[in-house]
């Protein structure tokens, strides 16, 4: 770094680098070299022993084996993408309600919002995997009381809910969507404690005069929701999609990943479990450009 | 609105019934749209706010019942939240097979370390990004970015192998190399919001301190630095919960080594285990399990939940106050 004849900028440029110098390094050394190295692994075999190992290629065989061979990997694969995109909007939809009704003034608001960011804490993680799994909170939520195997109606009643929406006449598709919505509250509220953090602090940058101006001029409530809270936030509905899909898909709950787990793991197949990394990647990367694509055509931006 | 007027001009006329009087007076007071629609609006919010309350804090209040409970009370139907045969026996025995004291000071030491260094870290790297303008800025943010959306499965193997041809696995390294140069869990995120709440603050701060004498790192730690509580608050939150629950490093970085999450997801195997060798009990229910899960998790979450109580306070004001989407 050369010391004499530089400008301002310059220096203050130096010292930027010298700033995020950590995440260059770690960029290389934790990030950019495993990458490449497991894009060698997918093409290759591996042999260990105790002081290393030897790789040979290939070629496309990994991959092959993933598409042709390998008996569950499509299901899966095609499964936690459906699985995604139900829940997505549900995650959206219920986060960005919850930040609106947080953000108004009432009494307990304070310990309303301690609650409401619970999730955050109770279910990430080995804790979040479990409780999806745990056999007597899946039994009571979805049979009532333990030992009453009769019991036909479920704790949160989704059963006279789809009962009366058929009545009205909703879709059979519709409801049985809207009642594993019921039926998964407990997953989607798990879901949502960042983006209702995200959606909140986002409230606040509504600049008050908006709502003042539209009161002036005698809108409603339910106007200044949807001509001046829905499009400010709208930009943050792109950030908070796109937060909740990657969320969705490194969730160690998500078979795929426990998938690629085992098979490194518990099978020592580190070469395929690599190539199954890298379709997963791929996978979800053209899926967020094209949720990307969809939603940034409909986001209004302020200024 | 003119009929309640004339019935009340009536009433005032002759007030033999005060007991009426009274009740149109309130009827006026309360009766108008605006106020009854408020009224209904503050009733369904609350119903609303106090049912999902109920959801969220459902596991939890789960396992707090669960966590005495004698394994006869699951099977009792007249059992529902507090049980009849209170025991400690369920929490001796997770205790035993998480091997609780000794993990718990493992856990505290990873979490301690790796809280540190990331958030040391990402608050320069993010600053680095929000206050100077260099060549490839962008750029460079944008493999920030990019570091979120791998999988970590991805990354996996290669680190696995270098970390065990190196021997420093069941070792704190990876863990402290790994938080040191922001590559711990979701670091890019902890970036992307500190720099977003810099790159809120004025530039006149920045100009006044550089006036005044400071250096570019004085202004950083001295000026800077001291208005980001909120945003720190929350990145060192974050950091601490997602380490605590994590079990994808857990198990990548320590094979022989546990920390509460990998005990925790080990417990009624090894219980299980315990049993066949002693009394030949191959299987047991899926109930006698899940209450057992239940006691451990209570108590792997019980110290961050203690923790959340603590710092639930600057958490919620920082939410105002950090800007994370500026």
């Amino acid at each position: 770094m050369p010391k004499k004849g530089l400008t301002l900028q310059q220096k203050r440029a130096w010292s930027g680098i010298i700033f995020i110098l950590p995440f260059l390094i770690g960029f290389v050394l934790f990030f950019a070299y495993p990458m490449i190295l497991s894009a060698i692994f997918s093409f290759s075999r591996m042999t260990i022993h105790t002081t290393g190992y030897e790789l040979s290629r290939v070629g496309i065989k990994n991959y092959r084996d993933a598409f042709l061979v390998d008996p569950t990997f499509n299901r899966e694969l095609v499964e936690s993408v459906g699985n995604m995109l139900m829940d997505v909007p549900l995650v959206i939809f219920f986060s960005f309600f919850s930040s609106v009704l947080l953000n108004q003034k009432f009494r307990g608001r304070t310990l309303a919002r301690v609650i409401f960011f619970l999730p955050v804490v109770m279910s990430s993680g080995i804790i979040a995997t479990m409780e999806s799994t745990d056999y007597l909170r899946n039994y009571v939520m979805t049979l009532g009381v333990i030992n009453q195997n009769v019991e036909t109606s479920t704790v949160l009643g989704s059963f006279r809910l789809s009962h009366y929406l058929l009545e009205i006449g909703l879709h059979p598709t519709m409801v049985n969507y809207i009642t594993s919505a019921v039926n998964r509250i407990n997953d989607i509220v798990s879901m949502s404690g960042v983006q209702i953090l995200v959606f909140l602090s986002a409230l606040q940058t509504i600049p008050p005069s908006l709502f003042e101006a539209s009161n002036i001029e005698g809108a409603t409530g339910w106007e200044n929701f949807w001509k001046i809270t829905f499009p400010m936030l709208s930009p943050y509905i792109l950030t908070c999609v796109v937060y909740t899909v990657i969320d969705y898909f490194m969730s160690p709950k998500n078979v795929v990943m426990e998938t690629i787990r085992t098979t490194a793991f518990v099978l020592a197949n580190f070469t395929y479990s690599a190539a199954l990394a890298w379709i997963y990647f791929i996978v979800v990367s053209i899926l967020l450009l094209i949720i990307v694509r969809i939603i940034s055509k409909r986001v209004f931006y302020y200024e | 609105m003119d009929n309640i007027i004339r019935v009340i001009t009536v009433f005032n006329k002759r007030k033999a019934d005060l007991k009426e009087y009274r009740w149109y007076k309130i009827l006026i007071r309360y009766a108008s749209v605006g106020r009854l629609k408020l009224m209904a609006w503050s009733i369904v919010r609350a119903v609303l706010i106090i049912g999902i309350s109920f959801i969220i804090l459902y596991p939890l209040l789960m396992k707090i019942s669960m966590f005495f409970m004698d394994q006869k009370d699951l099977y009792d139907r007249t059992v529902k939240w507090i049980p009849k045969n209170l025991t400690l026996e369920n929490v001796k025995i997770a205790l035993e097979y998480m091997n609780y004291w000794h993990t718990f000071m493992n856990t505290v030491k990873v979490v301690l370390f790796t809280t540190v260094l990331q958030t040391i870290s990402c608050t320069l790297v993010g600053y680095g990004f929000a206050r100077f303008r260099f060549p490839g800025r962008s750029l460079l943010f944008s493999l920030v970015i990019f570091t979120l959306l791998v999988p970590p499965q991805t990354i996996m193997v290669p680190l696995y192998m270098n970390f065990r041809i190196l021997r420093l696995l069941d070792t704190y390294w990876p863990y402290i190399l790994t938080s040191a140069t922001c590559m711990g869990i979701r670091n890019g995120l902890y970036i992307y919001m500190i720099r977003q709440f810099f790159r809120q603050m004025p530039k006149e701060i920045e100009e006044a301190a550089m006036v005044d004498g400071a250096g570019v790192f004085k202004t950083f730690y001295s000026v800077m630095l001291p208005s980001a509580t909120p945003v720190l608050v929350t990145t060192v939150l974050f950091s601490i919960v997602w380490q605590w629950n994590d079990t994808f490093y857990a198990n990548l970085f320590w094979v022989k080594n546990q920390v509460l999450s990998s005990a925790l997801s080990a417990l009624t195997d090894n219980y299980q285990q315990f049993l066949r060798i002693t009394e030949g009990i191959h299987e047991f229910s899926p109930v006698y399990r899940s209450l057992l899960d239940n006691v451990g998790m209570l108590l792997v979450i019980f110290p961050l939940l203690i923790l959340y109580a603590f710092a639930q306070k600057y958490f919620i004001e920082s939410i105002e106050r950090s800007g994370i989407v500026g």
